[in-house]
């Protein structure tokens, strides 16, 4: 392994591959900051660049960093702005938004920047360690273990939800996964939900509904009520997180950083999973009284799910490194830049090709310490956009919203979904109906549906839950999550709390 | 009855459609070879249909017991608040997505910068159609130019 590591550093220390990691690292970072343009599109994008350079080295390291960039710069719109561009950094929003509300959105950012290089730094090491092994564990999972997993993932949703809010947070999720079923199915190829229109073929947009639920009816609150906005107007007073702040992020940022990764690694799962699962594990397993902080600007839910997702970026480079085998449509574009390349990505990559394996995984390194060393001090000026006046913010605001709907679909259609989508979530936010579960529940939905479709014609029916013990010990622990709040419910009650 | 469960009426409803149309009409056209299958194509959605249903109940019925929460807004009291900002604000979303196409994204787009603006009290003219200008000429050039989404600049009659 050494041999390799020096190999590896080698080759990403050369001048022309350290630019490509920095210019990634900052390319995804801005554009990655635009709501609509996430990871998938900007390496989309970044694939003929990569290309004409020639070296799969350098080509495979600016695309990661422009990854691992794209990744943060989503964490920075969804903290400031409440504009989550990419699945992944959806539940950043959840308590850096209100951090950013308080006048704490130095602070917010700056945790983002820390548990950011964390995560995507254990995950490299842990990279580096299991890579082989870990390949031969994510065979074991097959269809009936992912829907098992996603069950899990949904019911974890549970965590979201207040007092009296389960039944609130369950229905936005079914009505997510309702939402994930219009249109052709990738397993049935035959339109469902569509009522004959020729605009729901391709079902609903993701960028378009994240926005909807989150970036307008947020902005059109800020209309409502002027006095909304953060108290600082974009001054950023203090980035420093305190010594007991550091404390109280030090475990999470660890136990984020390995479950984050080992979620990356199960192809499927990837970054939003493990930021989801990530939040909800540190919210059920936090104490009381800092259980209720949770969504309301928490710093340990904010550092939960930004660790977890550089961890799973990092996780997820394992299936298709190790076997070829892309987790996640983000990886999926990599491997087609990497066969354009002639070079095929599999178990026989870390011996024919040492220099490319191992300078990816060096890269990783380097490009999560430009992420941190670019991203610090740039802070107070990123964070500036709070300080934009209110007239010229919210349209502003709206503009990028329809934009990202626009640009992901190209078609003016989807900006009417768009704001007929945003009223409904205004509604719903009027009635305190969580918004985040509806876009998990639709995001989730179609890999959840195929991979139950799939084991129902491998096993001819429901026995895969049965039959296979992985998937009966993952829905039992669905069913415990779902059952916990009201567990709780009930203890509180009979000690008389 | 409260705002939450109007809601929950509604969201019932949408569950009923969604059932009536799994359990009821998706199936109708389904090759032979398909329903010899374990799964169907409404397979899924019935589950869900089901599980929507009994939820919205459980909300409608007023069943799971916990203290009402008032959103970060009053809706009782939405008079107090600038509604008639709000409304006009999703207007304008709405006039912008029928005249990006036929106006173009310059003219569209710096329309509605200017107009979201004046909706919202700005009247400094000198700062706001420079700084709409701006943008919409930037974002058309970022857009277009190097992510190479096509983005129609012009109106219509003017051509591409």
């Amino acid at each position: 392994m050494l041999e390799g590591i020096l190999i590896g550093l080698q080759t990403a220390l050369s001048v022309q591959n350290l630019a490509m990691v920095i210019g990634g690292c900052l390319i995804g970072t801005f554009i990655g900051m635009l709501p609509g343009l996430g990871p998938m599109s900007i390496i989309a994008i970044m694939i003929p660049i990569a290309i004409s350079l020639g070296d799969p080295s350098a080509a495979l390291i600016l695309l990661a960093g422009v990854y691992y960039g794209a990744i943060f710069g989503g964490s920075t719109s969804s903290i400031l702005l409440n504009a989550p561009g990419v699945a992944g950094t959806v539940a950043s929003s959840f308590d850096g938004y209100p951090m950013a509300m308080q006048g704490k959105a130095g602070k917010a950012l700056t945790i983002a920047a820390i548990a950011s290089f964390a995560g995507g730094t254990v995950g490299a090491i842990l990279l580096m360690i299991f890579a082989p092994m870990l390949s031969s564990v994510a065979l074991l999972f097959h269809s009936a273990e992912y829907f098992g997993l996603m069950v899990v993932g949904l019911s974890a949703i549970a965590a979201f939800a207040g007092n009296g809010q389960v039944a609130k947070a369950l229905l936005m999720t079914v009505l997510g996964l309702m939402m994930a079923t219009v249109g052709l199915g990738s397993l049935f190829n035959m339109p469902r939900f569509t009522g004959g229109m020729m605009e729901l073929q391709s079902g609903f947009g993701f960028v378009t509904l994240a926005m909807a639920m989150f970036a307008l009816p947020e902005a059109i609150f800020l209309v409502l009520k002027p006095k909304n906005m953060g108290d600082s107007g974009g001054e950023i007073k203090d980035l420093r997180i305190t010594r007991a702040e550091a404390r109280a992020i030090a475990p999470v940022i660890g136990r984020q950083s390995v479950q984050g990764f080992f979620i990356g690694v199960l192809p499927g799962a990837g970054a939003t999973i493990a930021s989801f699962l990530g939040y909800a594990v540190e919210r059920n397993i936090a104490p009381k009284h800092e259980q209720d902080e949770f969504g309301k600007g928490s710093i340990k839910g904010l550092a939960a799910p930004e660790t977890a997702n550089n961890a799973a970026c990092t996780g997820s480079f394992v299936p298709l490194l190790t076997l070829g085998i892309p987790g996640s449509g983000t990886t999926a574009i990599l491997l087609g830049a990497l066969i354009a390349l002639n070079v095929t990505p599999g178990p026989r990559l870390m011996i024919d090709e040492p220099q490319i394996f191992w300078a990816v995984i060096m890269s990783m390194f380097i490009g999560n310490f430009v992420l941190l060393i670019l991203n610090l001090p740039l802070i107070p000026y990123i964070a500036k956009v709070l300080a934009i006046p209110r007239n010229y913010l919210i349209p502003f605001i709206l503009f990028f919203t329809l934009m990202g709907a626009y640009i992901g679909q190209n078609n003016a259609t989807e900006l009417l979904l768009l704001v007929a989508f945003g009223v409904c979530g205004i509604a719903l936010k009027f009635a305190n109906f969580p918004l985040p579960p509806l876009l998990i529940g639709f995001i989730l939905g179609g890999m959840m549906e195929d991979n139950f479709a799939r084991s129902m014609q491998l096993y001819g029916g429901l026995s895969f839950i049965w039959e296979r013990p992985m998937t009966l010990g993952l829905l039992i622990v669905a069913v415990l999550l779902v059952l916990l709040p009201g567990i709780r419910a009930l203890r509180l009650r009979a000690k008389g709390v | 009855m409260a705002l939450d469960r109007w809601i929950a009426l509604v969201l019932l409803s949408t569950c009923l459609l969604y059932g009536y149309v799994a359990w009821f009409t998706m199936d109708a056209n389904l090759a032979p070879f398909m329903q010899r299958k374990p799964v169907w194509p409404s397979s899924f959605p019935k589950i869900l249909s089901i599980l929507g249903t009994a939820l919205s109940l459980v909300i409608l019925l007023g069943l799971e017991k916990g203290e009402q929460v008032i959103g970060e807004i009053d809706h009782r009291r939405l008079t107090d608040y600038k509604l008639g900002q709000a409304v006009l604000m999703l207007a304008l979303m709405v006039a912008y997505a029928l005249c990006l196409r036929p106006l173009g994204f310059l003219g569209s787009t710096t329309a509605f910068l200017v107009a979201g603006s004046f909706i919202l009290g700005e009247r400094r003219w000198h700062v706001m159609i420079p700084v709409s200008l701006l943008t919409a000429g930037t974002i058309w050039y970022l857009v277009q130019e190097i992510l190479g989404i096509f983005l129609r600049p012009l109106p219509f009659f003017l051509g591409n």
